[in-house]
Parts: C-alpha cells; sequence; structure tokens
C-alpha cells in the first residue's frame, strides 16, 4: 500500500515557484532519499509534505486518505481532520528543535502522553527502552544542551518515533553536525531501514543515500529530474543532468 | 518628633504599600498577557488598537494617568470620587505597568525559534499546548530579567500615589517633613525602597537561578 501519495504538487513562495508539479509515492517499508542542490525544492516538498506549508496545487495522500482534494468549484481545500493525518508521519528536522526546557526523557514521551492521551507509565517505560536501543539510556535525566549534536539529532529520531508514525520524513538530518558526529545518526538511520521504517530523507550525504535507500530521486529546479534505485541513479545514469549534479559532488 | 517616632509613623504606611505593589503585580502580569496577544492578534485593527493604546499607556506619565483614573470619572460624569484610593490607585497603576509588560512579553514571545512552533505542530500539540507547555516555559525565562527591572521601578513608583493622596509610607513622610520641616522622613522612605528592592532582588535571583537550569 502507498503509505504517501503526492501528486502533480505545485508550490509558490511570492513569485517564486519552489515546486512545478512533483509526484511521489512511498510505499509501506520503502526508503526513499531525495537528494538536489540547495534551493531545488527538496525541502519544501518534505515541509508540504508534513503539512508545515500548505500546497497550492496537487493531492497529497496518506493511507489512502485524502489530505486535500479538489472541491465541486476546482478550488484546492484541506481535509478538515488534519490532526488525524498529523498521526501518521513523523519529521526529524536539520535543527533538532528539541524543547530546551524538558529533559530528554520528557521531550521523548511528553507528545505521546499529552497529544495521544497514552498512559504515562507505559509510554515512560517505551521510550526508556527506545532512549536505550539508540544508546542514549544514560541520557534519559539530561537536558538538550548537555548533549552533543549527534545526541540531540539521535534523541529527536527518538521523539518522532515515540509518536508510533507510519512514516518518518528527515530533513537533512546531518548538515548541522560535525562530519565526526554524522556517522552516529546515519548509524541509527540504517538500522531504522533494516527495521522496515518507512522513510524519506533529503540528504546531501550520497554514499549514505546510495547504501540505504530503496529508491532515489533527483529533484532540481522545482521538478523531478530523475528517479530509479541508487545504482540506477549513482551507478550509471542516462541524464545529463544528474550526472552534473553528482560530478560536482564527487569534486 | 524623634527619628523613632518618624519611622513608627512611616512605618504604619508600608502595610498600603505593599497593598499596591501586590495588587498592580497580581493584576498587571496576567493583564499583559492579555495586551501582548491582542498587539500580536492577525486581526490588523486589533492589534494596531492595542499599539496605539500601549503607546499612550507608556508615553504619558503615570501620574497623569493616575489623577485621570482618581479624578476623571467626577469631571466627566459627575460621579463621586472614591473614598477608597486604593481602587483608583491600582487601577491606573496595573494598566500602566501591564503596558510595559505586554511589551516585554512580546519581545519574549518572539524571540522563539519558529523550529519550536514547528516541532510541536509536527508531534500534533494545539496551539494552547503548544503556547502554555512549549513557549511559555522558555519565554519565562528569557524575560525574567526585564520583569525584575519592572518590578523594581514598580516598588519606587509606588510613591506616586501621593498625588492623590492615598496613605501610602511615602505620602505619610511627605506629610511629616511638611509638618517638621525636616528632610530626615525623605532619607528614611529611602532607606526603606532600598531594602524593600533588595528583598525584590533576592526573590527574583532566586526564580532566575531556579530557572537557569538548561541554557536556552
Amino acid at each position: 500500500m502507498n503509505v504517501l501519495k503526492m501528486t502533480d504538487i505545485k508550490k509558490s513562495f511570492g513569485d517564486n515557484e519552489v515546486l512545478k508539479g512533483v509526484s511521489l509515492t512511498v510505499d509501506e517499508g520503502e526508503v526513499v532519499s531525495i537528494i538536489g542542490s540547495s534551493g531545488g525544492g527538496k525541502s519544501t516538498l518534505l515541509r508540504c509534505a508534513t503539512l508545515l506549508e500548505t500546497v497550492d496545487g496537487g493531492i497529497i495522500t496518506y493511507m489512502g486518505d485524502d489530505v486535500t482534494y479538489y472541491n465541486a468549484k476546482g478550488k484546492l481545500c484541506y481535509s478538515k481532520d488534519l490532526k488525524k493525518f498529523k498521526r501518521v508521519f513523523g519529521l526529524v528536522f536539520q535543527n533538532f528543535n528539541l524543547f530546551p526546557h524538558f529533559s530528554v526523557l520528557k521531550n521523548v514521551m511528553d507528545a505521546p502522553v499529552s497529544v495521544l492521551g497514552r498512559d504515562k507509565k507505559e509510554v515512560r517505560e517505551e521510550c526508556l527502552a527506545l532512549l536505550n536501543k539508540m544508546g542514549l539510556g544514560d541520557k534519559a535525566k539530561a537536558y538538550p544542551c548537555e548533549l552533543s549534536g549527534g545526541q540531540q539529532q539521535r534523541v529527536s529520531i527518538v521523539r518522532a518515533l515515540a509518536m508510533k508514525p507510519d512514516i518518518l520524513f528527515f530533513d537533512e538530518p546531518t548538515s548541522a553536525l560535525d562530519p565526526e558526529l554524522t556517522g552516529e545518526v546515519l548509524k541509527v538511520i540504517k538500522s531504522l531501514a533494516e527495521e522496515k521504517m518507512t522513510m524519506v530523507i533529503v540528504t546531501h550525504e550520497m554514499a549514505f543515500a546510495r547504501a540505504v535507500s530503496d529508491r532515489v530521486i533527483f529533484i532540481d529546479n522545482g521538478i523531478i529530474v530523475e528517479e530509479g534505485t541508487p545504482d540506477d541513479i549513482f551507478g550509471n545514469t542516462k541524464n545529463e543532468r544528474t550526472r552534473q549534479f553528482l560530478q560536482n559532488y564527487n569534486n | 518628633m524623634t527619628l523613632t517616632t518618624m519611622i513608627q509613623k512611616m512605618s504604619e504606611g508600608l502595610g498600603n504599600t505593599c497593598a499596591i505593589f501586590f495588587y498592580t503585580l497580581l493584576f498587571a502580569l496576567p493583564l499583559g498577557v492579555v495586551f501582548a496577544l491582542l498587539r500580536m492578534s492577525k486581526n490588523i485593527v486589533i492589534s494596531k488598537l492595542t499599539q496605539l493604546i500601549v503607546s499612550v499607556l507608556r508615553g504619558t506619565p503615570l501620574m497623569l494617568q493616575l489623577l485621570a483614573v482618581t479624578y476623571g470619572p467626577y469631571y466627566l460624569f459627575g460621579m463621586s470620587i472614591s473614598r477608597n484610593k486604593l481602587i483608583p490607585v491600582v487601577i491606573a497603576f496595573s494598566i500602566n505597568y501591564a503596558a510595559y509588560f505586554s511589551e516585554i512579553y512580546r519581545g519574549g514571545i518572539e524571540s522563539i525559534s519558529v523550529g519550536q512552533y514547528e516541532a510541536a505542530a509536527i508531534l500534533g500539540y494545539s496551539k494552547a499546548q503548544t503556547f502554555i507547555k512549549i513557549i511559555l516555559p522558555q519565554v519565562i525565562r528569557r524575560i525574567l530579567p526585564s520583569v525584575t527591572n519592572e518590578i523594581v521601578t514598580l516598588v519606587k513608583d509606588t510613591s506616586i500615589a501621593f498625588t492623590v493622596s492615598y496613605q501610602e509610607m511615602f505620602t505619610i513622610g511627605k506629610q511629616i517633613a511638611n509638618s517638621q520641616t525636616s528632610f530626615m522622613p525623605f532619607v528614611v522612605a529611602g532607606v526603606f525602597y532600598y531594602i524593600f528592592n533588595a528583598l525584590v532582588g533576592f526573590v527574583m535571583g532566586r526564580a532566575e537561578k531556579a530557572m537557569s537550569y538548561y541554557k536556552q
């Protein structure tokens, strides 16, 4: 089943048309990487999918339910029940955006308790187990400011996982990290891929994208230039623009 | 009049000074939130109107506002001037201080990064939950030093109540100074205010320390 289906998504900021009709489907258990140069529309696509931005045109569907639709007059509308859709996905930000006044454990367990209304004890045990699994067991009581960037990003991944999303988005999860700390975050994402977590990852880490993805999408200038398996894209792309982009990258 | 009787008489006014102080904080702190939220309203009429009111409240003397609240109803509507002067004093002080607090709150609220709102939105927090659980605690932490500043000023501003002859400490001091042709009451008043503010500084310092368990 398609967890996410985006059809002909259009988005402009003023005169700047950032997305010019992008379509994307993500199946259950699939890992999709989105690559492309800055300003090409990768992050905007993710922000539209996670409802942080409203699209100007196109249909977004989660688990077969329409988030956006065209009414009888042909006007684009958003579903009245956005809350329902917000439970479907999670997002890991480039800058973590942890809550600085909450301890690590509270960062992770507050939303399941106060948004989903789940039992506190149960959530607490789950979250502690998740933190342990991510090698953060001893940091439960620490505050975000006491952690390294890599640890903060791992906490924010746990925070997203604690909501048990059907699909997890990553918006350049390692771009704010030192090269040394990048590895520990990528390792965590890789382990999630092995557990068949459905994920969409916007990244500049080409080797990582190649290793972890089932499918790679190259976005440039607001359109999908090429889409295929990692070997198609990184191995022997037929597309001139893709080749150019990857070449610049390798230099 | 000996210094001791002077201090004793002026101390009797301290209760009223404290009444102005505590009631003003009690009403102005929350009223400031209302002003700040109205000022940040998406409705441009409400926002601009609030901006105008705040600018008048900040741009005219508190003493003038106090006189307006105390005697305005008499001159405008022929209403009798309230016997209990504490009521107009607290009204004038609360509205005036709320205007200052609202600008401090607004600065604090706007200093919180968009990322905090976005993280909360993704996790499904409602608007009210986001404000109360995520934003407000961080705002309080950030604005505490500025709020302390206002509170220190408020302690000293309570003396303005002498303009409507409300029997607080400074009013009594001034009366003694006049009748005894002595400067001593003013010295005593200065010491009183200084001690009061030392206490304020101590309490607010504790509060700041209690909230500094994380770095922003």
